[in-house]
This record gives structure tokens, C-alpha cells and sequence, in this order.
């Protein structure tokens, strides 16, 4: 008998060679394909019965917290609430455990849930006695300037905004359609996925992100950087080259003319030219004064061709074409912003905080800091240059032209008294029939003859009219209401 | 051989200072503090523990010492994962563990010798066939989560067929240490096969009907495998003749094959091991979460009382292997097989030891019921076979399964403790006599 109870002992170990064998390829072969198939919320279930610390706007308005689920039968101990709803859903994102986090709840979840390494060790002598240790995590933006974003764009599709150029604080980040993130976080997981769907399916894609996860043709605003970049070369000045009165400009390798707005004659040197923003002197400024090969080198120093390093997942890259060097045409309709350039919101309002701030452009940010439960800060943002596509005194040049165009320009109507406005407008056509374009305006403020301390982003989409007045008309009063805005929270007006 | 009982001490110890280790992690994992309980707890342990090893020592002197240790670190390691689970549950588990001690105690002093039970085989068929049978008869059976397994009287439930799988391996080995010779020898030649005389098939037969009752009556797959595999197997160790493994196997293959096609519970399991994710959110939700988990787990572990978080149905029995390959990792999943192969190894090596062919066919069922049992519920967690639930011997929670297998392993020790006390070389003394 003791052979066959060897060989069942065989047999036996076989078996659970086989066990051993199934056990590693679900915990070692399989575990990235199972922790990412989007069915699993171990992470958020495990994260979602913690404690989880608050968000706060930077004039203190709460944003996010978690409290205790009312519903005592339920598995889960507490509810992740946003008192604000949809004016900061872009900002906040959502935490749910049927659809993930996005926005700040996944940027900054381990802050949130208090699992970094500095707050690991600082909680470490709390081990034995109950204390939650979670961060609560502090904004850049603020109520009062969201506010007035979202009220002067109102129902109109688009992105505004805005920030302090001389840090890189993100003050208002409103675009719209928005979404309430309360209606995906919300424990009912029938009721979340109900809104899940129509929120996917809504015109405008209101769970997208638009100020920075869109892009759009940034038209003539993008003037501003081919200006800056004939600036910066030493091609261009304020008084040469002073380019012909024309109604258009026809590139070298074309018959087919860039024409001006409505036939209009227009030239100048760049003060002038920008004032009206003039398509033929600005397409031969790109592509002939300055060239190709600065050109495309100019744009990456301003941002072009990689993402904004903002705190916030999922941005989008703005673009400008590389392969323009045997295209004049290609180059000449890209120095005035169409053809293949496209900017997001979020690009061009740092191509205004870049001019504002001497020609550096920093890093654009949401954090302000993060506290844990006794109060003391446990991670704060240090501000940090980003690019310089500008030297100061090119750039106050720039300045003082963009401000000239409030002035005595196109963007008349951001013009607020007692401080230094500039700005640039823009008309992105989408079609002739009937003349459609979304209208942009870029452009900053602060207090006379000193550095700006805000700068701002405007585009509303899909707006009826091609003229370049359009951008004026539309957007320039959104700006104006936002820099307004944003100067009265800073104390200065 | 004091120096067995020292080693089994030692790690006795050693389990202790794991448990109330693991039992702490866990309370900080989950808690972050450690528990209120943990002085009442470790006198517990240190009690339960150390009154085992008292009383193989007093009892069972010549005994393996490696099994009562390898059970001491399943049982522990099982509460800390219920604990993390279900405080409520946990209490009663320890009742029960303390039963369980008190029954391995219990039954070191009634059966002195394992022979003395060959006697009472045909009392052991009967009993255990009604207590197989009991869940069905009316007013007492239970039906709990759609396998009526369940025995209730007044206020105590039960899972008689836990009972009926120790006292049928007892009845399994007394009747072929009795009839094996005959049953090896016979032939009933069929062309050019030599196959056993067929009524000598007549007990294979009736275990496979009792087998399909089960599966078919109480809807308990896994006790209906594991009985009929107990049966087999040690009808082929006593005769050492492999076509009873062959016909054994077609029979139950066949008898399988009917059931899958004739009832629906059947068809539910099996297409659910075949493919959970055609019904990630109902019939395959269970499995799929438990391999979620898993995965989560990954080589080291969330740690423990840091994992849970996944929300597995019957993760306190039946999906237990599943928490603690999730909390432990990798590493604490091969733990538990290993520690399973090592009770197999010590179970077998107490079979080859033996001197009698009932206490041989004894100790290999009872191995084969321990070994064979953990493979079925792991595969099935593992999605290796189709899930039949079963508890895994000594983790799970559940007071039947945990008092009937320490009864098993006083058993298998007693007889460890015959065969090693016959080796000993004769005192000097008698020689001389």
C-alpha cells in the first residue's frame, strides 16, 4: 500500500503545483491588466471609506469634503460632497468609485487621503492614538472671480481664464458647458451611471475640461506671438520694418492671396499693424521677416508644440506646424494664426502672462498648499518660471504695443480706467456662409506703470459674424468684467 | 521522545508570537491603533495553544509534531483575516476554536486505540449515511444560500455532512482493510480486460449513488466530489488496482456530465467558471472580485487589515483564500498551500508508517479529506475548477468544519502516536525478562 500513498502524496503536490502555478498568474502576470480593467475600484473603494481632506478655494470657499453617509445601512461610511456644483467642476473633478477622480481629486488624491511620504512621517507619532490623517488641500482660484466668469459668459459655449502672471496662480478656470460633480460622485451607482451617460452624450462634452483640454484656432491673438518673436530675433522693431498699406499678402510659392478683413487697406510697423490687426503685414512678418527657421523655434519658447505643465491632468498640447519650411504659404497664414495652429485657452492666456511679466512665463498652477488635520502646512507651491520667449525690454515693448490696442484699437472695450489695460482680439472663421468664428481676446491688467497682476484668456465659440471687430465685441466685456474682477479681489481696485 | 514534544512547543511558540503579531498589524492596518483586546487575546491564544500541546503530550506522546503546529497557524491566521472582516464573526469563531480544542482533547482520551473503532464499522456506515441524508428530511433541514446542508436543532445548526465525511472515512477504511484481499484478487475477465468481479463493484456503486444524491438533493458539489474521490482513492490504495481509479473517475465523469446537463445550478457554476466575465456585475461579480482582489494584492500584499476594501460575497468562508492572498500577497498565498502540502506530507508519511491496514486507510482518508478539500475550494477560488463551497480546512470560519477537523487531526495524531510508540526498540529491562 505505501506505493500508492506515495503516489497519491504525488499526485497531491501536483495538484497544488497547479494552484501555485494559477495563483501567480493572477498576482504577478495578470495584476497590471485586472488593477486597470476598468471594472476594478479597489483602489477608490479602499481609499473611499477614509477620511478624505477638503478643497478650498483661495478666498475660502469649500469646495470638496467628505462626510458621513447618512445612510447608516449603507457599505459605505462617508459621501464625497461639492457644495459649489458645476461653478468648480472642472477644477474639483470628481471622486466616485464608479468612474475614478479626475482634476484636483486625482492630482493631488495622496495629499487628499494623506498618504505622501511627508505626511506618513509626520503622522507617524499619531500611530497610536486616533487622529485622521488626511490633508486639506488649498486653490489658487477664487470664488469671487469664477463667479464673474461664469456669469458674463453665461449660456455661450467657451473658456475664460485667468491668472496672476507674476506667479503662475490660476485665479478663475471656468469654461462651460460644466457639470455638477455631485452627480457622479454620488453613492447611488444607478443614479451616477444614469448621469454618466447623458453627461458623455450632452452637446459640448460638459465633462471635459475645455479651458485646457480643448484647442481651438487662436486667430489674430496669436499675432501677439509672432510680433514677440519678431522682437526677441532683433528683425523686428516698433518703427522698421514699417510693412506696405496692402489688402493682402501673397506668399511667394501662391497666387492665392491672404486679404485683410473685408478688403481693407492696411500697413505699418508693429504698433500700427497689431492696433488693427493686420493679416498682410502680420503674414509677411512670419514669412519673410522672420522666416521659418525662427519662426518654428520662436513658438516652442512660447509653449507651442508641448503641454502647459499645469497641476491638473489630461492637458492638451497647442500646435504650430514644423513643416513650413518649404511653405511660405503654410507659414504666412500660420503667423496670423490659422491653417494648422491651434492654441488651448489655457496656451494663450499664458502667451498674455508672459508679455505681462517681463517675458517670462511661469508655470500656470491650482495649488496654493496643503494642511494637514493640526493645521500646519505640509506642502506649499513655490512659483516657477516655465519659459522666456521674450527679454524684459522686448517684452515691455510688446506690452506697451497690447496696450495700445485697447487704447486705440480693437479690443477698445476691456479698457478699464485708472489701470493699464492691454490686449489682443481675435476672429477664428469657421465658415462664410453664414460667417460663423469663435472670438478670442488675450490680454492682462494691473495698476499704472507697474508690472500687470492679472492676465486673461477669453474665447466664446461658435459666435454668428467673421469681422475682426467680432472679438471686441463679444469677448473683450467678458475679459474686462474678469480682469475687473480679479483686481478688486487683489485689493487694488 | 520528549525531544518531538519540545520541537512541536517551540513551534507552538512561534505560532503564538505570529498570531498576536498579524492580529495587531491588522488593527493598525484597519484601525490604526492597537487593540483594546490584545492581553484577553493573547491568554486566549496562549491557552488554546499551549492546552493542545499539554494534552498530546500527556496523550499522544510519540506523535508528528509538525501537524498540530501547521493547524495552530491556519487557525490563527484564519481569525486575524475574520477579524479584519467581522468582529461579530471573529468572537464566534474563537468560541468555536476553543470547542474544537476541547474536541481534539476529548477525543485523544476516548480513543486510545484507533483499531478499537474498526469494530463499530456498519454503526459508522449508518451513521454516516444519515447524516448525510438529514439535511433532506423536513422540519430540521436548512436550505442556506441554495444548498440545504443545514441541520437545525432548537438553537444549534449544524452541517452534518462535515460529521458524515470523518465517520465515513472511518467506515471506508475498515471495510477494505477487511475485504481488500478478496476484492484485489478477484477477476472478471471481459475479453481480453481483467476487470474486479462485479460484486465487488456493488460498494463503488453505492457510493456513487449516495454522491449523486448529494449533488443532486442538496446541491453541494464540492462534499459530493470530495466523498467520491475519498472512496476511490483509498479503494485503489487498498487494493493497489488502477482500474478502480479508471472506473471510478469514468463513473463520476459521466455522473457529472448528467448533472451539468440536467440541472440548472449545475450549468450556472460551471458557466461561470468558464466565462465570469460575460456577467461582470451578477453571476461572475463574485469571482471577479476576488481575483480584483488578488491582483490587488500582488506579490507582497496590501498588508494586513489594509486590504477589504473589495467587497467579495462569502469572503469569510468560501472566498477566505482570496483576502488573505489580497492582504498577505503572493507570498502569503504560497504560505498556505505550502502549509497544506506540509500536512499532507505529515499525514502520508503517518500512513506509510502505520502498521495496520486500518489505521493505514485511515490516516491516508483522513490526509486525503484535509489536502483534497483545500485544493477543491482554492482551485475554485483560483477559477482552476468551477466554485463549489467548501470551507478551506481550519481558515474558514464556521464551527462545524472547525471542530469535525480537529477531530480529524486527534485522530491522525493518535494513530501517528500507535505506530511510532510500536518502533521503539524494547526497553532493556523485558529483553533481559
Amino acid at each position: 500500500m505505501n506505493r500508492n500513498i506515495r503516489r497519491l502524496g504525488a499526485v497531491i503536490i501536483g495538484l497544488y503545483l497547479i494552484l501555485f502555478v494559477k495563483l501567480n498568474w493572477i498576482q504577478v502576470v495578470q495584476k497590471q491588466s485586472l488593477d486597470s480593467n476598468p471594472l476594478n475600484t479597489a483602489q477608490i473603494r479602499r481609499d473611499y471609506n477614509r477620511p478624505r481632506g477638503t478643497i478650498t478655494t483661495a478666498d475660502g470657499v469649500l469646495l470638496a469634503q467628505s462626510i458621513a453617509n447618512p445612510d447608516r445601512t449603507s457599505e459605505f461610511g462617508r459621501m464625497r460632497v461639492y457644495p459649489e456644483g458645476e461653478l468648480f467642476g472642472q477644477v474639483t473633478g470628481y471622486y466616485s468609485f464608479t468612474f475614478g477622480s479626475t482634476a484636483v481629486e486625482r492630482q493631488y488624491n495622496s495629499e487628499l487621503a494623506g498618504t505622501t511620504f511627508a505626511q506618513q512621517v509626520s503622522g507617524f507619532s499619531d500611530l497610536l492614538i486616533a487622529r485622521e490623517n488626511v490633508g486639506d488641500v488649498s486653490l489658487t482660484v477664487r470664488k469671487d472671480v469664477q463667479q464673474v466668469a461664469r456669469d458674463s459668459l453665461g449660456d455661450r459655449a467657451g473658456s475664460v481664464v485667468a491668472l496672476d502672471p507674476r506667479t503662475g496662480d490660476v485665479l478663475a478656470f471656468w469654461s462651460s458647458p460644466s457639470y455638477d460633480p455631485n452627480e457622479i460622485s454620488t453613492l447611488d451607482s444607478k443614479a451616477a451611471n444614469a448621469n454618466w451617460n447623458r453627461l458623455t452624450a450632452a452637446p459640448g462634452n460638459p465633462l471635459r475640461s475645455h479651458q485646457f483640454q480643448d484647442r481651438y484656432f487662436p486667430g489674430s491673438t496669436f499675432k501677439v506671438v509672432t510680433g514677440g518673436i519678431g522682437l526677441q530675433t532683433g528683425k523686428v522693431t516698433d518703427v522698421d520694418p514699417s510693412y506696405p498699406f496692402s489688402n493682402g499678402y501673397t506668399a511667394k510659392n501662391t497666387t492665392l492671396p491672404i486679404k485683410n478683413f473685408g478688403g481693407e487697406v492696411c500697413g505699418g510697423a508693429l504698433p500700427e499693424i497689431l492696433k488693427t490687426s493686420c493679416n498682410s503685414a502680420f503674414a509677411e512678418m512670419g514669412a519673410e521677416t522672420i522666416g521659418p527657421d525662427d519662426m518654428v523655434a520662436g513658438v516652442a519658447n512660447w509653449g507651442f508644440n508641448s503641454t502647459p505643465p499645469i497641476d491638473l491632468p489630461g492637458g492638451v498640447r497647442s500646435v504650430f506646424p514644423t513643416d513650413v519650411g518649404k511653405n511660405p504659404a503654410k507659414l504666412a497664414q500660420s503667423s496670423i494664426g490659422q491653417n494648422d495652429v491651434q492654441a488651448s485657452p489655457l496656451q494663450m492666456a499664458l502667451v498674455a502672462a508672459g508679455v505681462a511679466n517681463g517675458g517670462t512665463i511661469m508655470k500656470p498652477h491650482v495649488l496654493n498648499e496643503v494642511r494637514n488635520s493640526q493645521g500646519e502646512v505640509v506642502k506649499s507651491y513655490t512659483p516657477t518660471p516655465w519659459l522666456h520667449p521674450m527679454t524684459d525690454v522686448f517684452a515691455a515693448t510688446m506690452r506697451q504695443d497690447m496696450i495700445g490696442v485697447v487704447q486705440g484699437g480693437t479690443a477698445t472695450a476691456m479698457a478699464i480706467p485708472g489701470f493699464d489695460v492691454g490686449g489682443k482680439t481675435g476672429t477664428a472663421q469657421l465658415g462664410t456662409t453664414p460667417p460663423r468664428s469663435h472670438t478670442w481676446i488675450i490680454g492682462f491688467a494691473g495698476p499704472p506703470g507697474q508690472p500687470a497682476t492679472v492676465a486673461v484668456a477669453v474665447v466664446v465659440l461658435d459666435q454668428s459674424g467673421a469681422s475682426e471687430a467680432t472679438g471686441g465685441v463679444v469677448a473683450a466685456p467678458i475679459a474686462r468684467a474678469v480682469l475687473l474682477a480679479a483686481l478688486k479681489a487683489q485689493g487694488l481696485a | 521522545m520528549t525531544r518531538r514534544r519540545n520541537t512541536e512547543l517551540g513551534l507552538m511558540l512561534l505560532v503564538v508570537i505570529i498570531t498576536a503579531s498579524a492580529y495587531v498589524l491588522a488593527s493598525l492596518g484597519s484601525e490604526s491603533r492597537i487593540p483594546a483586546n490584545i492581553v484577553p487575546f493573547l491568554v486566549l491564544v496562549l491557552g488554546l495553544l499551549l492546552g493542545a500541546h499539554v494534552a498530546v503530550r500527556r496523550l499522544a506522546p510519540d506523535s508528528d509534531p509538525i501537524l498540530l503546529p501547521t493547524v495552530a497557524l491556519l487557525n490563527g491566521l484564519g481569525y486575524v483575516v475574520i477579524a479584519g472582516l467581522d468582529q461579530k464573526l471573529a468572537a464566534a469563531q474563537a468560541t468555536w476554536t476553543a470547542v474544537g480544542v476541547v474536541a481534539f482533547v476529548l477525543t485523544l482520551v476516548v480513543v486510545k486505540r484507533p483499531r478499537s473503532l474498526e469494530r463499530y464499522r456498519y454503526t459508522f456506515a449508518l451513521g454516516g449515511i444519515l447524516l448525510l441524508l438529514l439535511p433532506l428530511f423536513p422540519v430540521i433541514g436548512r436550505t442556506v444560500n441554495g444548498s440545504r446542508i443545514w441541520v437545525a436543532l432548537g438553537p444549534i445548526s449544524f452541517q452534518p455532512g462535515e460529521i458524515a465525511k470523518v465517520v465515513l472515512a472511518i467506515f471506508f477504511a475498515a471495510y477494505l482493510a477487511d475485504q481488500r484481499e478478496l476484492i484485489a484478487t478477484s477477476v472478471w475477465k471481459v475479453g481480453p480486460f481483467r476487470l474486479p468481479d462485479p460484486k465487488y463493484l456493488g460498494p463503488v456503486l453505492v457510493a456513487w449513488a449516495v454522491t449523486l444524491l448529494v449533488m443532486v438533493y442538496q446541491k453541494d458539489l464540492g462534499s459530493s466530489l470530495l466523498f467520491f474521490a475519498l472512496f476511490i482513492v483509498m479503494l485503489w490504495v487498498a487494493t493497489q488496482r488502477t482500474s478502480f481509479l479508471v472506473i471510478g473517475f469514468s463513473l463520476f465523469g459521466a455522473g457529472a456530465y448528467f448533472a451539468w446537463r440536467s440541472f440548472t445550478h449545475v450549468q450556472t457554476r460551471v458557466s461561470i467558471w468558464l466565462d465570469p466575465w460575460k456577467h461582470p456585475a451578477g453571476d461572475g461579480y463574485q469571482i471577479i472580485q476576488s481575483m480584483f482582489a488578488m491582483a490587488f494584492g500582488g506579490v507582497t500584499g496590501t498588508g494586513l487589515g489594509l486590504g477589504g476594501g473589495v467587497r467579495i460575497p462569502a469572503s469569510e468562508n468560501d472566498f477566505i483564500f482570496a483576502v488573505i492572498a489580497e492582504e498577505l500577497g503572493l507570498a502569503g498565498g504560497a504560505l498556505v498551500l505550502i502549509a497544506y502540502l506540509l500536512m499532507v506530507g505529515s499525514g502520508l508519511r503517518i500512513a506509510t508508517r502505520a502498521d495496520h491496514a486500518f489505521d493505514k486507510l485511515l490516516a491516508t482518508g483522513l490526509t486525503l479529506l484535509l489536502g483534497l478539500q483545500a485544493f477543491v475550494i482554492v482551485a475554485g477560488v483560483l477559477r482552476v475548477l468551477p466554485l463549489t463551497g467548501v470551507t478551506l480546512p481550519f481558515v474558514s470560519y464556521g464551527g462545524s468544519s472547525l471542530v469535525v477537523n480537529y477531530v480529524l487531526l486527534a485522530l491522525l495524531l493518535r494513530i501517528s502516536d500507535q505506530s511510532e510508540r510500536a518502533r521503539q526498540p524494547v526497553p532493556m529491562t523485558e529483553v533481559a525478562a
